[in-house]
């Protein structure tokens, strides 16, 4: 399950499914963990914001998963 | 709603607000005097600093009735801020070129030092307004 972006990015994420699956990780506990604040995270978890290189490695981190299990970009995409 | 961006919405509001009691003092002076003659260096001078104190206050207070998580901005909050610089630095262009041509037609020093405060202001609001929209609809 991927949540649908609610605009200006078209990047999906799955750290919303990813929390749960971390005994149902709080928003601010992922926030603490990537020194971020929770309105940050939930920013990135709706699709309003797109971190940074280094934030998302981090959140991929705090999973445990590679990059692209956590980020997903629809594939036809580049250059548009 | 983050620290940062309860500072955002107290800065637009002292702002805005400080400018609004500027104009409700000098306006109604041009009235009755020229504009050469019109004192508004006081009023634009002690509105501005009441706003900066009212700012501190309020935003004590807002943490007070809703505290935030963090007082830290963090790197949403630093790239929301550079948006709202770039999209309203043209702002305290404008003002300044708007000073130049003022200067260049000979205005009073009162429309000179009102067209660049203007700037000033738009700046500060502008900024505020566009930073307060990325923060709820996305950057």
């Amino acid at each position: 399950m991927t949540v649908a972006p609610s605009k200006p990015t078209r990047i999906t994420n799955r750290i919303r499914v990813l929390r749960f699956g971390h005994d149902e990780m709080t928003q601010a506990q992922l926030a603490e963990h990537i020194g971020v604040t929770r309105q940050t995270v939930i920013a990135i978890e709706q699709g309003r914001y797109s971190p940074s290189l280094e934030v998302a490695f981090q959140i991929a981190q705090v999973f445990g998963v590679p990059l692209d299990e956590v980020f997903q970009y629809p594939d036809g995409s580049t250059g548009q | 709603m983050s620290y940062e961006e309860k500072g955002v919405w107290t800065q637009l509001l002292s702002f805005a607000g400080a400018y609004i009691a500027y104009l409700a003092i000098v306006v109604p002076r041009l009235s009755h005097t020229p504009a050469a003659h019109v004192s508004y260096i006081a009023p634009l001078v002690v509105t501005t600093v009441a706003s900066l104190f009212i700012a501190m206050l309020v935003r004590s207070a807002l943490e007070v009735a809703r505290p935030s998580d963090s007082s830290k901005a963090d790197v949403r909050d630093r790239d929301i801020a550079r948006f709202g610089e770039h999209a309203s630095r043209w702002c305290v262009v404008g003002g300044a070129i708007g000073g130049i041509i003022g200067a260049d037609a000979h205005w009073d020093y009162f429309w000179i030092a009102n067209v660049i405060w203007l700037g000033f202001v738009l700046w500060a609001v502008v900024g505020s307004v566009v930073r307060l929209v990325a923060y709820h609809r996305g950057l």
